[in-house]
């Protein structure tokens, strides 16, 4: 964690942030004392002087220097702003440790009750206190710093209720800790980092509200000045003098800035790089649309590697080198532990991998198509409608807003050229195929209607709106449960029987592939180590294959012994570093 | 924290009421969604309820605010050389010797009947004064949503697709600097520069008043920039977050036209998260009408509460705080039907 963090402060933005605290420091505790006598020395020949060398801001009513003015009034904007701020805090504080250590009947209420508080924006709870305590700068304080203590309630209940729930703190309550006891030495410490965090952002906020009620004329009053009475009083004359406005303007955003940025600093997380764009193909490269023979293979893929950007900005290659060859209506599988490659493979084959990818092959072709390019717009529709994809997880592959009928017949709507009743129709054939009953009811629900296995074979009945020729099933039964895998399997099946279409199964259980391939691939660390037929595994000879297929217990397994385990020990290609 | 301790019935028993209190954790919520038999209306009975609670919450506060003043607040409102005849007259008058019972009473039933009582300053009702300034609000606070809400998502979605794919990185960081600036310039300092920059420098708008047209794009682009760069900002990570989801991989793999992936299958999954914040949105633009009609002079509710509470005029104070209120609690049910309304799984599982 410090090393992360003094990693964080050597950034450009950490540099940043920094010299922008330590000026507001300085001009916060030297700022009244080097500034003091220019800012309330009166001229008053020289009153009401727009922005000149001499006077940057300009002059007010009474000839003072506005640039010395903000400079100075630095000192109570930025005090009052930590008051208030260490009200908001120190209040939320004991409200969310109170309402974490209640029982469950009170807390709800509290919760309930800064629910409600929160509901209401600051500025009006700001307002409502100010009311009760004047318009001077300490009622001001006290307005908006309880005007916070909703936030941080609501922030460190929250906080407290998770790190509550956790097994330290459980285990001090079995030993006899009293709840405040608990709460102060074990739930405090733990959650005092994002509270840090939130304090520096919700400063920002304070002082930007703290200037509004100045400006408003309920905060400050003269003759002392914030920013937010400069601003107010500069407001006035902004016809003479925008920079009497202007100059406080910036001085509170400034600061504003750097205390969320201070507070966004140590929560920000780096966030990923696109690797490039696909090169755009230019229309005069457009190839001429060829019929692909039935015979040649479906997909062929020579020397494929993908690379990803990595966590720290570098490049790493996922899969070094692979290939091989689907040919019409074969069932390949491919097997592999997690990590192994097999469904970067599988995408990269699709073309649907992220901008945050590379592909780069010898050959990647898909019936004629080129896959390492972007597809023209007639390859495109020929992909729609002659690929077909299934994923892992079934929750998350269908659209959850839109009703399953709908996501069915857009493939035939837009690229099959079909009309929409003529594409229901097809809908509730392909529904029916894959063994839906009540298809046309089906049709008009959404997703979240639908289970797990119901959901898998309406993917594969959405592949059957086309006229596939690949169906790449991307671990589609791990998700579920092994009766409702069958009848996956099954639709699978009679999918490809009823189109002559090619699979291309992406598996870890070496045990379903066989059942259900002609060919299996074997991947480990992004690399084939293996490709026999199914029905040959016995003759396997990479030592990773055999462990394989021993760790699958049969009916004549020794129920005795331990379970086969793959030796681990076999060392990882290193991951080869490209300079982007 | 509303209500600080004193006499007041604590907030407490309010909550303690019948009514179905949220948050609905576990156990209640599901009783709930048992016995109505939509988790769609238990949503909406929940958040009515919410809304009813807020609402007496909202009451209470106002009538004690009075009573909350440290020291004599007729003594203060009058200043220190009137005589104390003067005082006694105006306490009578605002019924504040009455016992705190009778006062609340005598409270609820001119909410009734939309008695708020008269304004110390201008001697005129307080309902009338407001009746007369809530529409000029109302309308600056709706148009700049509508204008903050309609620029935000073309603005979010064009960003997220445009940074994702990655092609055009210098654009995408200077508008993501842009909106980040937009969203930390507070609007009454925007509406300061706006006012130097088209009223003064370039004399296109006018810088004050109310009732033309031209009138209101200042003070509308001031209060709307910061909540459209906001709601741009969110967007755009909802529309990130959405466009990795596997569906959006599924209809990829459908080669679908940009324009079908992104409004038919992205958008609609980023609505619920989108109108939640903003609610967050509406609700502070309409706090931040009480700095825009300062700034700008518009004869609103806003520039009332202000002078309101500078000339600690108790009873038009109460009425614009309740207004105010009530607005928020509006803002928040709105907003909340509309969630029950488009979410598609009325999948308000609450956490």
């Amino acid at each position: 964690m410090s090393s992360r963090f003094v990693r964080t402060l050597r950034t450009p933005a950490g540099i940043t942030v920094i010299a922008g605290v330590v000026i507001v420091l300085l001009a916060t505790v030297f700022g009244p004392v080097l500034f003091g006598e220019a800012a309330s020395a009166r001229d008053i020949a020289g009153r009401q002087q727009g922005a000149s060398l001499e006077h940057p801001f300009g002059t007010d009513e009474l000839g003072r220097d506005l640039l010395a003015r903000v400079i100075v009034a630095t000192r109570i904007s930025v005090l009052l702003t930590l008051g208030a701020t260490g009200i908001s805090v120190v209040g939320g504080v004991i409200v969310g440790i109170v309402a974490a250590v209640l029982p469950s009947f009170a807390r709800r209420l509290v919760n309930a009750l800064i629910d409600i508080l929160l509901s209401f924006p600051w500025l009006l709870l700001a307002l409502f206190f100010s009311v009760i305590w004047g318009t001077t700068a300490t009622g001001a304080m006290l307005a908006v710093g309880f005007a916070g203590i909703p936030v941080f309630g609501r922030l460190v209940s929250t906080l407290a209720s998770s790190v509550a729930g956790s097994d330290f703190v459980h285990a001090a309550r079995i030993l006899g800790s009293s709840p405040l006891r608990t709460a102060v030495r074990h739930v405090v410490p733990n959650i005092l980092p994002p509270l840090l965090v939130n304090t520096a952002s919700h400063a920002s906020v304070t002082l930007l509200s703290f200037a509004a009620l100045s400006f408003l004329g309920l905060g400050v009053q003269a003759p002392e000045y914030d920013w937010g009475r400069l601003l107010n009083e500069g407001a006035r004359r902004i016809y003479v003098d925008p920079m009497a406005a202007i100059g406080p303007g910036i001085a509170i955003v400034l600061t504003g800035v750097v205390f969320s940025l201070l507070g966004a600093l140590f929560s920000e997380k780096r966030s990923g790089r696109t690797l490039r764009a696909l090169p755009r193909r230019s229309r005069a490269e457009t190839r001429a649309i060829f019929t692909v023979p039935d015979t040649a293979p479906v997909v062929e893929a020579v020397d494929l590697r993908v690379s990803f950007r990595a966590e720290d900005g570098g490049v790493v290659e996922r899969v070094h080198g692979v290939s091989l060859s689907v040919a019409p209506g074969e069932i390949v599988g491919i097997v592999g532990e997690s990590g192994s490659g097999k469904s970067v493979t599988a995408m990269a084959i699709a073309g649907l991998l992220g901008p945050d990818s590379l592909v780069e092959s010898d050959t990647l072709v898909f019936r004629g198509i080129d896959m390492t390019r972007e597809p023209t717009s007639v390859e495109k529709r020929r992909l729609a409608l002659e690929q077909a994809m299934i994923f892992q997880d079934p929750l998350s592959s269908l659209n959850p807003s839109l009703t399953v009928g709908r996501q069915l017949r857009e493939v035939s709507e837009i690229h099959g050229r079909t009309g929409r009743a003529a594409a229901l129709a097809r809908a509730v054939e392909a529904l029916t195929l894959v063994r839906i009953p009540d298809a046309a009811r089906r049709l008009g629900q959404l997703p979240h209607e639908f289970s797990g296995g119901m959901r898998q074979r309406a993917m594969i009945a959405m592949g059957l709106m086309g006229s596939p020729r690949l169906i790449i099933a991307d671990e589609p039964t791990t998700a579920l449960d092994v009766t409702v895998q069958r009848q996956v399997l099954r639709a699978l099946r009679d999918a490809q029987r009823s189109t002559g279409a090619a699979i291309l199964l992406i598996s870890h259980d070496i045990a379903l592939v066989s059942g259900f391939c002609d060919r299996v691939i074997v991947m480990r660390h992004g690399r084939v180590v293996e490709e026999l037929a199914a029905d040959r595994l016995d003759e396997a000879r990479h030592p990773y294959t055999r462990g394989l297929i021993a760790c699958v217990p049969d009916m004549g397994t020794d129920r005795d012994e331990p379970l086969p385990v793959i030796d681990a020990g076999e060392p990882v290609p290193e991951q080869k570093e490209i300079v982007a | 924290m509303t209500i600080p301790p004193a006499p007041a019935p604590s907030p407490t028993s309010v909550l303690a009421s019948p009514t179905p209190v949220t948050p609905a954790s576990g156990d209640r919520g599901d009783r709930l969604r048992q016995l109505v038999g939509s988790p769609r209306l238990a949503f909406v009975i929940r958040r009515l309820a919410r809304a009813v609670v807020s609402l007496v919450i909202v009451l209470i506060a106002s009538f004690f605010l009075v009573h909350l003043v440290p020291g004599d607040p007729v003594r203060a409102a009058l200043g220190p050389t009137v005589s104390p005849e003067a005082v006694e007259a105006l306490r009578r008058e605002l019924g504040l010797d009455l016992p705190l019972g009778q006062q609340f009473l005598d409270y609820l039933r001119g909410l009734v009947t939309g008695d708020l009582g008269v304004s110390v300053t201008s001697q005129r009702p307080v309902g009338a004064t407001l009746a007369e300034r809530l529409p000029t609000t109302l309308l600056l606070a709706v148009v700049s949503f509508v204008v903050a809400a309609l620029g935000a998502f073309p603005i979010g979605v064009a960003t997220a697709v445009s940074s994702r794919s990655g092609r055009h990185r210098a654009a995408d960081l200077g508008v993501s600097g842009l909106l980040g600036v937009l969203i930390a310039v507070p609007n009454f300092l925007l509406a300061v520069l706006l006012i130097s920059v088209f009223s003064v420098g370039l004399q296109a708008f006018p810088p004050a008043g109310w009732g033309q047209p031209s009138q209101v794009v200042l003070p509308v682009i001031a209060l709307a920039i910061g909540p459209l760069a906001y709601l741009s900002r969110i967007v755009h990570v909802e529309m990130l977050r959405v466009l990795e989801e596997p569906y959006l991989t599924t209809a990829r793999s459908k080669r679908l036209p940009g324009r079908i992936l992104y409004v038919r299958h992205a958008l609609p999954n980023i609505v619920a998260a989108t109108l939640t914040a903003g609610g967050v949105v509406l609700v502070g633009l309409v706090a931040g009408t009480v700095l825009i009609e300062t700034v700008f002079v518009i004869p609103g509710i806003g520039s009332t509460i202000v002078s309101s509470i500078t000339a600690k005029d108790y009873p038009l104070i109460q009425g614009v705080v309740l207004v105010y209120a009530i607005l928020v609690l509006a803002a928040n049910l709105l907003i909340d039907l509309a969630l029950a309304a488009l979410d598609p799984r009325s999948a308000i599982a609450e956490a």
